[in-house]
């Protein structure tokens, strides 16, 4: 064989692959991208506005972490063909399903909420009044469900994930130093010392990493999709590549304010889009049109696992290979869901910050749950299989959840009871 | 006349109670029985569970009620 045609065989096996990951891949991807949402954004533009480039090793320590918490539920989603929901009914019995259920509807909802607070903000600097940011927001996620096909509403949600990375290119805007963010971001520290400031805004980024609808929404991704046992290795790459395009994106999201706004104390990404705009249009422009992204792209994620959990547990169609007609109780749980989280955002005087809090402080309860059930689905062996944990993934995601379930427990407390925390 | 629009109500009532609250019956009746494999471990994670959440509603009511 001469050459050309080792190349050309090469050439073939490698786009053959290419193709084959390009049609299992989707919900690790989307997931990790929908996890930079409205939230996610604000949490990192103040991060880089208030510690600089201080905190980049801390993000970078954050992309496992979400990773080895998710693949789990590839795993589990492929081997068991059911949703997370209808997993912890089945293993935990009822009191446990309702309780994770609800739970997870309520925190869905208050997250759609913050949200719509993200897109409407982010579009009022354009000067779009928020009712017309709402109305064209639930148009196009009409449109995006009701071509029932999991395909369709997957190729358009990539078309989503890829402005979610436009703060990749707004970072070499700004002209960052890059010897300076490797050796003020890379060597962990606590800049300024460890204090209770710190302390929130380091839980503030775990929070947006890691979210309890993120285990929900991707196994019933993976189950609608049709993922089978033979598709795991490639389900746990699309998780990989997800996981460092949601860390990228988060450390570019840190330079851009970073360079700009250090020292700045800002309450909002869509402040951070404001003051950029007197020191660079365009770029300011980049960071509201980024944020409302965010916002819409963790939008359609979280109202869709609120609807697969509730047809998963009712035994109703839920999948978006359905027409309206099919599966009529999954598209009234989806439109309810996102009409009603919009029209909050509309009532004058509604108080946005006290649901903040509430996500957050609800979400702590839900989290520890959805992990410790996840930790204990895979180690069931009548349930999982030869796919169950190994010792080494059990005392990696022990670790984790563990970590996760003390560090967001004080989150939690902190939100609600700041004066117990010395500052 | 008051007595026929009660009965009526309830009648109808029931019947919608029976239509939706059926299926959460259903439900429970459905999953009554755990199927994951109960071990000590299992046991004693499920309990920790409980006490971490009774713990955080606790929490809650004494906000709550501290800022009544």
């Amino acid at each position: 064989m001469n050459l050309f045609s080792k190349l050309f065989y090469k050439y073939r096996r490698m786009s053959k692959v290419v193709r084959l990951y390009l049609l299992i891949s989707g919900p690790g991807i989307i997931v990790m991208l929908a996890d930079n949402d409205a939230g996610g954004i604000t949490t990192y533009t103040a991060t880089g506005a208030r510690f600089g480039y201080g905190l980049i090793w801390f993000l970078v320590l954050l992309g496992p972490a979400a990773y080895f918490v998710q693949e789990m539920t590839v795993r589990l989603g492929a081997v068991t063909k059911r949703g997370h929901a209808e997993a912890i009914f089945d293993a935990f019995g009822s009191f446990w399903g309702w309780f994770s259920l609800l739970d997870l509807v309520l925190v869905n909802w208050l997250t759609l909420i913050t949200e719509f607070i993200g897109m409407t903000a982010a579009l009022a600097i354009f000067g779009i009044p928020a009712w017309l940011t709402v109305l064209l927001v639930c148009l196009v996620m009409s449109f995006m469900v009701l071509r029932g096909r999991y395909w369709a509403w997957e190729k358009l949600a990539f078309l989503f994930c890829a402005l979610n990375v436009i703060y990749i290119p707004a970072a070499f805007l700004v002209h960052p130093s890059v010897s300076d963010v490797l050796k003020n971001g890379m060597i962990p520290h606590f800049p300024g010392g460890f204090s209770s400031e710190m302390f929130f805004f380091l839980m503030a980024n775990i929070g947006t990493t890691i979210a309890p609808w993120m285990v929900f929404f991707q196994q019933s991704a993976v189950v609608d999709k049709g993922l089978q046992e033979k598709d795991i290795p490639w389900g746990k790459f699309d998780t990989f590549m997800g996981s460092m395009f949601t860390v990228l994106v988060a450390i570019f999201c840190v330079v851009v304010t970073g360079t700009l706004l250090s020292g700045v104390n800002i309450q909002s990404a869509a402040e951070a889009a404001i003051l950029l705009m007197h020191v660079n249009a365009s770029l300011g422009t980049l960071l509201a049109i980024g944020l409302f992204n965010a916002g819409f792209l963790g939008a359609i994620c979280i109202s869709l696992a609120s609807s697969w959990a509730f047809g998963e547990v009712f035994g109703w169609a839920h999948s978006l290979n359905h027409k309206v007609r099919e599966a009529p109780w999954f598209y009234a749980c989806y439109f309810i869901t996102l009409l009603t989280a919009g029209g909050v955002v509309l009532i004058p005087h509604a108080p946005l910050v006290l649901i903040t809090l509430f996500v957050q402080v609800i979400a702590v309860t839900l989290l520890p749950a959805a992990l410790v059930f996840l930790l204990l689905l895979l180690n069931d062996r009548s349930i999982m299989g030869e796919y169950r944990n190994s010792l080494f993934q059990n005392i990696v995601s022990g670790t984790i959840i563990l970590g996760l379930i003390v560090l967001s427990t004080l989150y939690g407390v902190s939100a609600l009871f700041p004066s117990l925390f010395p500052a | 006349m008051p007595f026929r629009t009660f009965s009526r109500i309830g009648t109808q009532w029931k019947e919608f109670s029976e239509k939706h609250f059926g299926k959460i019956l259903e439900i429970n009746q459905r999953y009554a029985k755990p199927r994951i494999q109960t071990n000590r471990w299992v046991w004693a994670t499920l309990l920790f569970l409980r006490l971490y959440l009774l713990l955080l509603v606790g929490i809650l009511f004494f906000k709550f009620f501290s800022l009544l």
